[in-house]
């Protein structure tokens, strides 16, 4: 019985891990480019799920163009946020960069809720809603196209950063950037590279969680959290460590929330956050003492 | 006499004269709460403009001081005038210990550590029901009371709370051109350097994080007795981010901007009535302007932007 319930927040969690892992991943290929924490993050995870639902319902698109559509989209908003906000910053030290994006996060949750009322909306099921039993626990389809695309993805991210010349370049940016501008590389178009990426992802995180729990203007500023602390779990990794993160992150809040208290779930999330901040800032797998600055 | 004390007379007979002026209508009601948020923006700026610290967790203090003032006087019938400075210390207590591991992160890192940290004592608002009446608030909170008056009119309030604000900003005056005060501005400007001329720029860092939690606690308490019920949604993220908009706009590192961005944010809502949900675009609208314009705000800006014209006028008339 006891068994039972634990498998099925293990299943549950794993599923909101992911999403939590794939959002981490976009903070942390920011962050490696730039230095930026993009506090915006979990507003193009909002756009992801509040774009689909526009080209589905308003303009009537099936759901396979819907979510392309909104992906393109999304990462035009990272496009113009890193161009407009980002670059002509004349002095980006850290606390204008936080301050600058904190802002274009309230900014685009505004718009949003201009545009698309208070209202949570549900997005469609991606292949209907019949539970799926695993030993005893029940999932559905849902759950299985998330993990799925996670595994997509972090496969997808590998090929790009190791094997393309783009993504070589990125990394050498991460490593150092004025050494990387040295060799040739255009620094300030890997940047912006960066901010599409990870507005893709966050979108594409948004949209495959949508229909499981509902969109609506103000989701992205938890599910932009948690991802961030997915990331530091990960120790700012934009691999598989902060999908690890994600899902470790993702599996707790879950057993949390069933053994211990519901309201206290998202707390879980935060009391980790500050812990691995103050006790292993370099992440759970990390090895070198790296400064935080 | 020096400058600053002159300003600070200025300033305060300007304070003191108001209600004749407003002969005591809505809008002492609202100045009431510049005054609250005023003693709030000083506060989180004597961190984030003297030391260069940022917080995104001050409305959890600004909390606790309101729920510590609030239960201890509702619930179990205390003096309110014990009750706010043992929330104070309650609240300093916290904020040092929890500071001491916190603030050695620095930039981003130190923003998402305090951010979730305000998240936290936001949920702890919402969840322990029984002592702070969850999300539905915490009502009946006495009128705070002194020597046979009672604070319960928006006037009397308005005196109240604007003691407490000028007693603040006489402080933070007096610490900005203080050894600690340059002290912090050497921790600002490199922590490394103050370091190696001898600061304890660690300490120093957390204790001036712990000062501006009481003064926010302070702020607390004031706005529980004045508002006589408190509920979490006030001090949530969304405030924390409100207060950083006050600090920016106003000018970080000056006191007298942080009234100004107090009064500028607290008035704006009052005449956009028409726009009332459109206050959070506002806000970050003028979040990002200001940083990638004015990012030494108002009190910088606008004498710099007459000095251009200025300049303008001349160069245009020499030509």
């Amino acid at each position: 019985m006891l068994f039972d319930q634990i498998l099925q927040y293990c299943l549950s969690g794993l599923s909101t891990g992911a999403i939590y892992g794939l959002i981490g991943v976009g903070f942390s290929i920011i962050f490696n480019a730039t230095g930026i924490i993009n506090f915006a993050q979990g507003e193009f995870v909002m756009l992801g799920g509040m774009l689909t639902l526009l080209f589905l319902e308003t303009l009537a698109l099936p759901l396979w163009a819907a979510i392309p559509c909104a992906i393109a989209a999304s990462m035009v908003a990272g496009l113009l946020f890193e161009r407009l906000a980002i670059r002509p910053l004349r002095q980006p030290t850290p606390i204008n960069l936080v301050i600058i994006t904190i802002g274009g996060s309230i900014l685009i949750r505004g718009l949003a809720m201009l545009a698309w009322g208070k209202d949570t909306h549900a997005l469609p099921p991606f292949s209907g809603n019949d539970p799926i039993s695993i030993l005893g626990a029940t999932i559905l389809p849902q759950h299985i196209w998330i993990l799925v695309v996670t595994v997509f993805i972090v496969a997808v991210n590998r090929f790009y950063f190791y094997h393309t010349i783009s993504g070589k370049a990125m990394r050498a940016c991460a490593y150092n950037r004025r050494a990387a501008g040295l060799v040739g590389i255009d620094v300030r178009r890997m940047v912006l590279f960066s901010f599409v990426i990870s507005s893709a992802l966050g979108s594409i995180a948004g949209l495959i969680v949508a229909p499981l729990t509902m969109t609506s203007y103000d989701v992205g500023i938890m599910l932009g959290l948690k991802g961030f602390c997915a990331a530091i779990i990960g120790g700012m990794s934009s691999g598989i460590a902060t999908v690890i993160g994600g899902l470790l992150l993702g599996i707790l809040e879950s057993l949390g929330a069933g053994l211990i208290s519901s309201g206290y779930k998202d707390a879980i999330a935060f009391i980790i956050l500050l812990l691995i901040l103050v006790i292993r800032p370099q992440g759970l797998f990390g090895k070198a003492e790296s400064e935080r600055v | 006499m020096n400058r600053e004390l002159l300003k600070f007379l200025a300033f305060s007979a300007m304070v003191l004269a108001a209600p004749l002026y407003f002969k005591g209508g809505y809008l002492m009601n609202v100045l009431v709460f510049v005054g609250i948020y005023t003693m709030l923006a000083i506060g989180l700026n004597l961190l984030l403009g003297y030391a260069g610290q940022i917080s995104l967790g001050h409305a959890g203090f600004f909390g606790m001081g309101a729920y510590l003032s609030g239960v201890l006087t509702a619930t179990y019938a205390w003096n309110p005038w014990l009750a706010m400075p043992l929330a104070a210390a309650v609240v300093g207590v916290v904020a040092f210990l929890i500071g001491l591991p916190i603030l050695k992160l620095k930039g981003h890192y130190l923003a998402m550590a305090t951010l979730g940290l305000g998240i936290i004592i936001y949920i702890v608002f919402n969840e322990t029901i029984d002592l702070t009446g969850g999300p539905s608030g915490l009502s009946g909170i006495p009128y705070l009371e002194l020597g046979g008056i009672t604070f319960d009119s928006d006037v009397k309030s308005y005196y109240l709370v604007w003691s407490f604000a000028l007693l603040v900003i006489l402080f933070a005056v007096n610490l900005a051109n203080s050894r600690v005060g340059r002290a912090l501005r050497a921790v600002h400007d490199s922590e490394v350097a103050a370091r190696v001329m001898g600061v304890n720029a660690r300490l120093l860092k957390v204790q001036i994080f712990t000062l501006s939690a009481v003064i926010c606690s302070l702020a607390g308490s004031l706005y529980a007795h004045t508002m006589t019920f408190i509920a979490p949604a006030s001090f949530g993220f969304n405030f924390s981010v409100e207060l950083l908009t006050m600090v920016v706009i106003g000018g970080l590192g000056s006191v007298y901007g942080s009234f100004l961005g107090a009064a500028l944010l607290t008035l704006l809502p009052e005449f956009l009535r028409a726009a009332q949900d459109y206050d959070i675009i506002i806000y970050g609208a003028l979040l990002m302007l200001m940083v990638m314009f004015m990012p030494g705000g108002l009190v910088r800006g606008i004498p710099d932007f007459f000095k251009m014209v200025i300049k303008g006028r001349r160069g245009a008339g020499n030509a």
